[in-house]
Protein backbone atom coordinates (compact mmCIF):
# COMPACT_ATOMS: atom_id res chain seq x y z
CA UNK A 1 0.00 0.00 0.00
CA UNK A 2 2.30 2.77 -1.22
CA UNK A 3 -0.44 5.38 -0.88
CA UNK A 4 -0.96 4.77 2.81
CA UNK A 5 2.79 4.80 3.41
CA UNK A 6 3.08 8.11 1.63
CA UNK A 7 0.22 9.55 3.67
CA UNK A 8 1.86 8.40 6.88
CA UNK A 9 5.19 9.84 5.89
CA UNK A 10 3.70 13.24 5.03
CA UNK A 11 1.70 13.24 8.26
CA UNK A 12 4.87 12.51 10.22
CA UNK A 13 6.71 15.33 8.47
CA UNK A 14 3.95 17.73 9.49
CA UNK A 15 4.19 16.67 13.11
CA UNK A 16 7.99 16.48 13.27
CA UNK A 17 8.45 19.75 11.44
CA UNK A 18 6.02 21.51 13.81
CA UNK A 19 4.14 22.85 10.80
CA UNK A 20 2.86 26.35 11.68
CA UNK A 21 -0.68 25.73 10.44
CA UNK A 22 -0.80 22.51 12.41
CA UNK A 23 0.55 24.20 15.56
CA UNK A 24 -2.10 26.94 15.37
CA UNK A 25 -4.88 24.37 15.14
CA UNK A 26 -3.52 22.30 18.03
CA UNK A 27 -3.02 25.33 20.26
CA UNK A 28 -6.51 26.64 19.58
CA UNK A 29 -7.96 23.22 20.39
CA UNK A 30 -6.13 23.11 23.70
CA UNK A 31 -7.03 26.70 24.56
CA UNK A 32 -10.73 26.22 23.85
CA UNK A 33 -11.10 22.84 25.56
CA UNK A 34 -9.00 23.70 28.62
CA UNK A 35 -10.93 26.95 29.16
CA UNK A 36 -14.24 25.13 28.74
CA UNK A 37 -13.14 22.41 31.18
CA UNK A 38 -12.01 25.02 33.72
CA UNK A 39 -15.40 26.75 33.54
CA UNK A 40 -17.17 23.40 33.79
CA UNK A 41 -15.17 22.53 36.94
CA UNK A 42 -15.81 25.88 38.61
CA UNK A 43 -19.54 25.52 37.96
CA UNK A 44 -20.00 21.76 38.00
CA UNK A 45 -17.96 20.69 41.03
CA UNK A 46 -19.86 22.79 43.60
CA UNK A 47 -23.13 21.66 42.00
CA UNK A 48 -22.03 18.03 42.24
CA UNK A 49 -20.93 18.42 45.86
CA UNK A 50 -24.20 20.08 46.89
CA UNK A 51 -26.18 17.37 45.10
CA UNK A 52 -24.20 14.81 47.12
CA UNK A 53 -24.54 16.29 50.61
CA UNK A 54 -27.48 18.67 50.31
CA UNK A 55 -31.05 18.10 51.37
CA UNK A 56 -33.43 20.24 49.37
CA UNK A 57 -36.59 19.68 47.35
CA UNK A 58 -35.90 18.54 43.82
CA UNK A 59 -32.53 17.02 44.63
CA UNK A 60 -33.33 13.60 43.21
CA UNK A 61 -34.78 14.86 39.92
CA UNK A 62 -31.70 17.09 39.57
CA UNK A 63 -29.39 14.10 40.07
CA UNK A 64 -31.27 12.18 37.40
CA UNK A 65 -31.17 15.23 35.12
CA UNK A 66 -27.41 15.72 35.46
CA UNK A 67 -26.74 12.02 34.96
CA UNK A 68 -28.89 12.14 31.85
CA UNK A 69 -27.21 15.28 30.53
CA UNK A 70 -23.86 13.45 30.60
CA UNK A 71 -24.94 11.94 27.33
CA UNK A 72 -25.93 15.20 25.64
CA UNK A 73 -25.34 14.96 21.89
CA UNK A 74 -22.75 17.62 20.97
CA UNK A 75 -24.63 18.65 17.82
CA UNK A 76 -27.73 19.45 19.87
CA UNK A 77 -25.67 21.55 22.29
CA UNK A 78 -24.12 23.25 19.28
CA UNK A 79 -27.54 23.99 17.85
CA UNK A 80 -28.87 25.42 21.13
CA UNK A 81 -25.82 27.62 21.69
CA UNK A 82 -26.03 28.67 18.02
CA UNK A 83 -29.63 29.82 18.57
CA UNK A 84 -28.62 31.71 21.71
CA UNK A 85 -25.69 33.47 20.07
CA UNK A 86 -27.10 34.10 16.59
CA UNK A 87 -27.90 37.69 15.60
CA UNK A 88 -31.59 37.27 16.44
CA UNK A 89 -30.91 35.26 19.60
CA UNK A 90 -31.03 36.55 23.19
CA UNK A 91 -27.23 36.87 23.33
CA UNK A 92 -26.84 37.96 19.69
CA UNK A 93 -25.79 41.51 20.59
CA UNK A 94 -22.38 40.28 21.82
CA UNK A 95 -21.43 39.01 18.37
CA UNK A 96 -19.85 35.84 19.70
CA UNK A 97 -21.00 33.42 17.04
CA UNK A 98 -18.14 31.94 14.97
CA UNK A 99 -15.51 32.97 17.53
CA UNK A 100 -13.43 30.81 19.87
CA UNK A 101 -15.52 32.24 22.76
CA UNK A 102 -18.64 30.62 21.30
CA UNK A 103 -16.78 27.31 21.12
CA UNK A 104 -15.76 27.65 24.75
CA UNK A 105 -19.38 28.29 25.73
CA UNK A 106 -20.67 25.30 23.77
CA UNK A 107 -18.06 22.93 25.22
CA UNK A 108 -18.58 24.27 28.75
CA UNK A 109 -22.32 23.54 28.40
CA UNK A 110 -21.50 20.07 27.12
CA UNK A 111 -18.98 19.25 29.86
CA UNK A 112 -20.51 20.83 32.98
CA UNK A 113 -23.08 18.05 33.52
CA UNK A 114 -20.34 15.44 33.12
CA UNK A 115 -18.15 17.10 35.74
CA UNK A 116 -21.15 17.67 38.05
CA UNK A 117 -22.41 14.09 37.82
CA UNK A 118 -18.96 12.53 38.32
CA UNK A 119 -18.21 14.91 41.20
CA UNK A 120 -21.49 13.98 42.85
CA UNK A 121 -20.48 10.33 42.76
CA UNK A 122 -17.05 10.97 44.30
CA UNK A 123 -18.39 13.28 47.00
CA UNK A 124 -21.34 10.99 47.80
CA UNK A 125 -18.87 8.18 48.53
CA UNK A 126 -16.80 10.46 50.74
CA UNK A 127 -19.92 11.74 52.49
CA UNK A 128 -20.87 8.21 53.49
CA UNK A 129 -17.50 7.86 55.17
CA UNK A 130 -17.19 11.35 56.72
CA UNK A 131 -20.78 12.27 57.42
CA UNK A 132 -20.98 11.48 61.13
CA UNK A 133 -17.58 12.93 61.92
CA UNK A 134 -18.25 16.19 60.08
CA UNK A 135 -21.69 16.60 61.63
CA UNK A 136 -20.27 15.78 65.05
CA UNK A 137 -17.74 18.58 64.62
CA UNK A 138 -20.57 20.93 63.71
CA UNK A 139 -20.02 21.38 59.97
CA UNK A 140 -23.01 22.73 58.05
CA UNK A 141 -23.89 20.93 54.83
CA UNK A 142 -22.41 23.72 52.72
CA UNK A 143 -19.23 23.64 54.77
CA UNK A 144 -19.13 19.84 54.52
CA UNK A 145 -19.48 20.10 50.73
CA UNK A 146 -16.52 22.50 50.58
CA UNK A 147 -14.44 20.29 52.89
CA UNK A 148 -15.15 17.19 50.81
CA UNK A 149 -14.35 18.98 47.54
CA UNK A 150 -10.91 19.77 48.93
CA UNK A 151 -10.49 16.37 50.52
CA UNK A 152 -11.45 14.62 47.29
CA UNK A 153 -9.26 16.84 45.12
CA UNK A 154 -7.18 13.98 43.75
CA UNK A 155 -10.15 11.77 42.88
CA UNK A 156 -11.86 14.80 41.36
CA UNK A 157 -8.97 15.32 38.96
CA UNK A 158 -10.37 12.27 37.18
CA UNK A 159 -13.75 13.97 36.82
CA UNK A 160 -12.09 17.03 35.33
CA UNK A 161 -10.12 14.80 33.01
CA UNK A 162 -13.22 12.99 31.79
CA UNK A 163 -14.70 16.41 31.02
CA UNK A 164 -11.60 17.49 29.13
CA UNK A 165 -11.54 14.25 27.18
CA UNK A 166 -15.10 14.85 26.09
CA UNK A 167 -14.40 18.50 25.15
CA UNK A 168 -11.25 17.94 23.11
CA UNK A 169 -12.75 15.00 21.20
CA UNK A 170 -16.13 16.40 20.19
CA UNK A 171 -16.79 17.78 16.71
CA UNK A 172 -20.48 18.63 16.47
CA UNK A 173 -20.76 21.56 18.86
CA UNK A 174 -17.60 23.45 17.83
CA UNK A 175 -18.37 22.86 14.17
CA UNK A 176 -21.78 24.53 14.47
CA UNK A 177 -20.92 27.50 16.70
CA UNK A 178 -17.34 27.96 15.47
CA UNK A 179 -17.98 27.48 11.80
CA UNK A 180 -14.58 25.87 11.15
CA UNK A 181 -13.12 29.11 9.79
CA UNK A 182 -9.50 28.68 8.68
CA UNK A 183 -7.13 30.41 11.08
CA UNK A 184 -9.92 31.54 13.40
CA UNK A 185 -12.06 28.71 14.71
CA UNK A 186 -10.50 25.64 13.18
CA UNK A 187 -9.66 23.02 15.81
CA UNK A 188 -8.28 19.49 15.58
CA UNK A 189 -11.56 17.64 15.30
CA UNK A 190 -13.22 19.98 12.81
CA UNK A 191 -10.08 20.00 10.68
CA UNK A 192 -9.91 16.21 10.67
CA UNK A 193 -13.54 16.03 9.57
CA UNK A 194 -13.05 18.62 6.83
CA UNK A 195 -9.68 17.46 5.50
CA UNK A 196 -10.84 13.85 5.39
CA UNK A 197 -13.85 14.78 3.32
CA UNK A 198 -11.61 16.89 1.05
CA UNK A 199 -9.20 13.97 0.71
CA UNK A 200 -6.23 15.71 2.39
CA UNK A 201 -5.43 12.71 4.51
CA UNK A 202 -1.90 13.61 5.74
CA UNK A 203 -3.09 16.68 7.67
CA UNK A 204 -6.08 14.79 9.07
CA UNK A 205 -3.87 11.93 10.10
CA UNK A 206 -1.24 14.19 11.68
CA UNK A 207 -3.93 15.84 13.76
CA UNK A 208 -5.30 12.43 14.67
CA UNK A 209 -1.86 11.43 16.01
CA UNK A 210 -1.63 14.58 18.06
CA UNK A 211 -5.18 14.30 19.40
CA UNK A 212 -4.55 10.77 20.62
CA UNK A 213 -1.18 11.74 22.08
CA UNK A 214 -2.67 14.70 23.96
CA UNK A 215 -5.37 12.50 25.49
CA UNK A 216 -2.87 9.78 26.45
CA UNK A 217 -0.35 12.21 27.95
CA UNK A 218 -2.96 13.97 30.03
CA UNK A 219 -4.28 10.66 31.31
CA UNK A 220 -0.78 9.51 32.18
CA UNK A 221 -0.08 12.73 34.09
CA UNK A 222 -3.34 12.43 36.00
CA UNK A 223 -2.58 8.81 36.82
CA UNK A 224 0.84 9.78 38.13
CA UNK A 225 -0.60 12.63 40.20
CA UNK A 226 -3.16 10.31 41.79
CA UNK A 227 -0.53 7.71 42.58
CA UNK A 228 1.68 10.32 44.16
CA UNK A 229 -1.25 11.74 46.12
CA UNK A 230 -2.25 8.35 47.43
CA UNK A 231 1.25 7.66 48.66
CA UNK A 232 1.57 11.13 50.10
CA UNK A 233 -1.85 11.72 51.67
CA UNK A 234 -3.46 8.29 51.93
CA UNK B 1 -27.38 11.40 94.81
CA UNK B 2 -26.02 13.82 92.23
CA UNK B 3 -28.37 15.69 89.92
CA UNK B 4 -28.68 14.20 86.44
CA UNK B 5 -26.92 16.03 83.60
CA UNK B 6 -29.19 14.26 81.15
CA UNK B 7 -32.63 12.78 81.63
CA UNK B 8 -33.75 10.44 78.88
CA UNK B 9 -37.53 9.97 78.69
CA UNK B 10 -39.20 7.20 76.71
CA UNK B 11 -36.59 7.36 73.96
CA UNK B 12 -37.30 5.17 70.95
CA UNK B 13 -35.88 4.67 67.47
CA UNK B 14 -37.70 2.47 65.02
CA UNK B 15 -36.45 1.55 61.57
CA UNK B 16 -39.02 -0.31 59.53
CA UNK B 17 -40.42 -2.82 61.97
CA UNK B 18 -37.31 -3.03 64.11
CA UNK B 19 -37.14 -1.20 67.41
CA UNK B 20 -33.47 -0.39 67.68
CA UNK B 21 -33.99 1.67 70.82
CA UNK B 22 -37.13 0.71 72.70
CA UNK B 23 -38.63 3.06 75.28
CA UNK B 24 -35.42 3.98 77.10
CA UNK B 25 -35.82 6.13 80.21
CA UNK B 26 -32.69 6.91 82.14
CA UNK B 27 -31.15 9.62 84.28
CA UNK B 28 -27.43 10.05 83.64
CA UNK B 29 -25.78 11.57 86.68
CA UNK B 30 -22.45 9.76 87.00
CA UNK B 31 -19.34 11.54 85.77
CA UNK B 32 -18.12 8.48 83.84
CA UNK B 33 -20.70 6.14 82.37
CA UNK B 34 -19.95 3.04 80.32
CA UNK B 35 -22.71 1.44 78.27
CA UNK B 36 -22.32 -2.34 78.02
CA UNK B 37 -24.34 -4.93 76.18
CA UNK B 38 -24.14 -7.68 73.56
CA UNK B 39 -23.53 -6.95 69.88
CA UNK B 40 -26.54 -5.30 68.28
CA UNK B 41 -27.98 -4.24 71.63
CA UNK B 42 -28.24 -0.63 70.43
CA UNK B 43 -25.26 0.82 72.31
CA UNK B 44 -23.87 2.84 69.42
CA UNK B 45 -27.34 3.96 68.40
CA UNK B 46 -28.05 5.23 71.91
CA UNK B 47 -24.83 7.25 71.85
CA UNK B 48 -25.67 8.70 68.45
CA UNK B 49 -29.14 9.71 69.64
CA UNK B 50 -27.62 11.47 72.63
CA UNK B 51 -25.03 13.19 70.45
CA UNK B 52 -27.73 14.33 68.02
CA UNK B 53 -26.49 12.39 64.99
CA UNK B 54 -29.78 10.48 64.92
CA UNK B 55 -33.25 11.74 65.64
CA UNK B 56 -35.49 9.63 67.89
CA UNK B 57 -38.85 8.48 66.61
CA UNK B 58 -40.28 8.92 70.10
CA UNK B 59 -39.33 10.29 73.49
CA UNK B 60 -36.98 13.10 74.38
CA UNK B 61 -33.64 14.09 75.83
CA UNK B 62 -33.79 16.51 78.74
CA UNK B 63 -30.64 18.56 79.26
CA UNK B 64 -30.91 20.63 82.46
CA UNK B 65 -27.99 22.62 81.07
CA UNK B 66 -26.86 22.27 77.48
CA UNK B 67 -23.42 20.63 77.43
CA UNK B 68 -20.83 21.12 74.72
CA UNK B 69 -20.08 17.72 73.23
CA UNK B 70 -17.50 15.93 71.16
CA UNK B 71 -17.56 12.38 69.87
CA UNK B 72 -14.86 9.86 69.01
CA UNK B 73 -15.80 6.98 66.75
CA UNK B 74 -14.59 3.42 66.49
CA UNK B 75 -12.85 4.12 63.21
CA UNK B 76 -11.00 7.45 63.16
CA UNK B 77 -11.98 9.60 60.19
CA UNK B 78 -9.04 11.66 59.00
CA UNK B 79 -9.11 14.34 56.33
CA UNK B 80 -6.42 14.21 53.62
CA UNK B 81 -4.20 16.73 55.32
CA UNK B 82 -1.77 16.87 58.23
CA UNK B 83 -2.53 15.65 61.75
CA UNK B 84 -2.35 19.26 62.94
CA UNK B 85 -4.81 20.50 60.30
CA UNK B 86 -7.20 17.70 61.26
CA UNK B 87 -7.20 18.92 64.87
CA UNK B 88 -7.51 22.54 63.73
CA UNK B 89 -10.49 21.73 61.51
CA UNK B 90 -12.84 21.19 64.46
CA UNK B 91 -11.61 24.37 66.13
CA UNK B 92 -12.07 26.42 62.96
CA UNK B 93 -15.67 25.24 62.69
CA UNK B 94 -16.23 26.77 66.13
CA UNK B 95 -14.91 30.02 64.79
CA UNK B 96 -11.58 30.34 66.55
CA UNK B 97 -8.94 32.63 65.07
CA UNK B 98 -6.15 31.02 63.03
CA UNK B 99 -3.22 31.62 65.37
CA UNK B 100 -5.13 30.67 68.52
CA UNK B 101 -6.51 27.68 66.66
CA UNK B 102 -3.05 26.42 65.81
CA UNK B 103 -1.78 26.95 69.33
CA UNK B 104 -4.66 24.99 70.85
CA UNK B 105 -4.33 22.25 68.26
CA UNK B 106 -0.62 21.87 68.99
CA UNK B 107 -1.32 21.70 72.73
CA UNK B 108 -3.94 19.01 72.14
CA UNK B 109 -1.52 16.98 70.01
CA UNK B 110 1.13 17.33 72.70
CA UNK B 111 -1.30 16.01 75.31
CA UNK B 112 -1.88 12.85 73.26
CA UNK B 113 1.87 12.51 72.68
CA UNK B 114 1.83 13.23 68.95
CA UNK B 115 3.58 16.60 68.86
CA UNK B 116 6.34 15.13 66.73
CA UNK B 117 3.89 13.89 64.09
CA UNK B 118 1.97 17.18 63.76
CA UNK B 119 2.95 17.82 60.15
CA UNK B 120 2.60 14.23 58.96
CA UNK B 121 -0.29 13.29 56.64
CA UNK B 122 -2.94 12.01 59.04
CA UNK B 123 -4.11 9.12 56.88
CA UNK B 124 -0.65 7.60 56.75
CA UNK B 125 -0.40 7.33 60.55
CA UNK B 126 -1.04 3.96 62.21
CA UNK B 127 -4.54 3.12 63.42
CA UNK B 128 -3.58 3.85 67.01
CA UNK B 129 -1.99 7.18 66.10
CA UNK B 130 -5.04 8.16 64.04
CA UNK B 131 -7.30 7.43 66.99
CA UNK B 132 -5.08 9.62 69.15
CA UNK B 133 -5.39 12.43 66.59
CA UNK B 134 -9.17 11.95 66.78
CA UNK B 135 -8.95 12.21 70.57
CA UNK B 136 -6.83 15.35 70.26
CA UNK B 137 -9.39 16.80 67.83
CA UNK B 138 -12.15 16.13 70.37
CA UNK B 139 -10.11 17.30 73.35
CA UNK B 140 -9.11 20.55 71.66
CA UNK B 141 -12.79 21.50 71.66
CA UNK B 142 -12.76 21.20 75.47
CA UNK B 143 -16.09 19.38 75.56
CA UNK B 144 -18.15 19.14 78.73
CA UNK B 145 -19.31 15.74 77.51
CA UNK B 146 -17.08 13.37 75.55
CA UNK B 147 -18.86 10.48 73.85
CA UNK B 148 -16.77 7.53 72.69
CA UNK B 149 -18.10 4.64 70.62
CA UNK B 150 -15.82 1.60 71.02
CA UNK B 151 -12.70 3.78 70.73
CA UNK B 152 -10.26 0.87 71.14
CA UNK B 153 -12.16 -1.89 69.32
CA UNK B 154 -9.89 -1.92 66.26
CA UNK B 155 -6.60 -1.28 68.06
CA UNK B 156 -3.76 -3.48 69.26
CA UNK B 157 -3.26 -3.80 73.05
CA UNK B 158 -0.47 -1.21 73.29
CA UNK B 159 -2.48 1.40 71.36
CA UNK B 160 -5.54 0.52 73.44
CA UNK B 161 -3.68 1.24 76.64
CA UNK B 162 -2.46 4.57 75.28
CA UNK B 163 -5.97 5.56 74.18
CA UNK B 164 -7.34 4.56 77.57
CA UNK B 165 -4.68 6.69 79.28
CA UNK B 166 -5.80 9.68 77.17
CA UNK B 167 -9.48 9.09 77.96
CA UNK B 168 -8.61 9.12 81.65
CA UNK B 169 -6.65 12.36 81.20
CA UNK B 170 -9.62 13.98 79.44
CA UNK B 171 -11.86 12.76 82.26
CA UNK B 172 -9.41 14.11 84.84
CA UNK B 173 -9.58 17.48 83.09
CA UNK B 174 -13.26 17.57 84.01
CA UNK B 175 -15.17 16.21 81.00
CA UNK B 176 -18.07 13.85 81.54
CA UNK B 177 -17.43 10.56 79.77
CA UNK B 178 -20.05 8.42 78.07
CA UNK B 179 -18.65 5.45 76.20
CA UNK B 180 -19.20 1.94 74.96
CA UNK B 181 -16.58 -0.77 74.94
CA UNK B 182 -16.23 -4.52 74.57
CA UNK B 183 -13.30 -4.53 76.93
CA UNK B 184 -14.67 -5.27 80.40
CA UNK B 185 -11.38 -4.43 82.11
CA UNK B 186 -11.46 -1.04 80.44
CA UNK B 187 -15.08 -0.51 81.50
CA UNK B 188 -14.13 -1.34 85.07
CA UNK B 189 -11.17 1.06 85.02
CA UNK B 190 -13.03 4.00 83.49
CA UNK B 191 -16.64 3.81 84.64
CA UNK B 192 -18.33 5.08 87.79
CA UNK B 193 -21.56 3.59 86.58
CA UNK B 194 -22.53 0.87 84.11
CA UNK B 195 -25.62 1.05 81.94
CA UNK B 196 -26.40 -2.44 80.63
CA UNK B 197 -28.65 -2.65 77.59
CA UNK B 198 -29.99 -5.53 75.54
CA UNK B 199 -32.22 -5.49 72.46
CA UNK B 200 -32.69 -1.76 72.69
CA UNK B 201 -33.90 -1.75 76.29
CA UNK B 202 -32.24 -0.74 79.53
CA UNK B 203 -31.67 -3.86 81.59
CA UNK B 204 -29.89 -2.29 84.50
CA UNK B 205 -28.02 0.78 85.67
CA UNK B 206 -25.61 -0.02 88.45
CA UNK B 207 -22.51 1.47 90.12
CA UNK B 208 -19.43 -0.12 88.59
CA UNK B 209 -18.21 -2.05 91.67
CA UNK B 210 -21.56 -3.63 92.17
CA UNK B 211 -22.09 -4.44 88.49
CA UNK B 212 -19.03 -6.62 88.27
CA UNK B 213 -19.52 -8.36 91.62
CA UNK B 214 -23.30 -8.56 91.99
CA UNK B 215 -25.15 -7.69 88.80
CA UNK B 216 -28.85 -7.05 89.41
CA UNK B 217 -30.17 -9.12 86.54
CA UNK B 218 -29.66 -12.58 85.09
CA UNK B 219 -29.05 -11.06 81.66
CA UNK B 220 -26.10 -9.05 82.96
CA UNK B 221 -24.82 -12.07 84.87
CA UNK B 222 -24.86 -14.19 81.70
CA UNK B 223 -23.22 -11.37 79.72
CA UNK B 224 -20.39 -11.11 82.23
CA UNK B 225 -19.84 -14.89 82.16
CA UNK B 226 -19.78 -14.99 78.36
CA UNK B 227 -17.54 -11.97 77.95
CA UNK B 228 -15.04 -12.80 80.69
CA UNK B 229 -11.99 -14.64 79.48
Amino acid sequence: MPELNETLATAWQLVAGADARLADIVLLSLRVSLTATLIACVVGMPIGALLAVGRFPGRRPLIVLFNGLMGLPPVVVGLLVYLLLSRAGPLGQFGLLFTPAAMVIAQAVLVTPIVAALTRQVIADEWTEYREQLRSLGASRTRAAATLLWDGRFSLSTSALAGFGRAIAEVGAVMIVGGNIDGVTRVMTTTIALETSKGDLPLALALGFILITVVLVINAVAYAVRGWAERHWG
Amino acid sequence: MRAAWLTIEGLGLTEGNTRIIDDVSLPLAAQHTVVLGPNGAGKSTLLRLIHGLLHPTSGSLGWPQPLSQAMVFQRPIMLRTTALANVMYGLKLRGCAATECEMRARQALARVGLEALATRPARLLSGGEQQRVALARAWALEPELLILDEPTASLDPASSREVERIIKDIAAAGARILMTTHNLGQARRIADEIVFIDRGRIVEQTPVGQFFTQPQTDAAQRFLQEESP
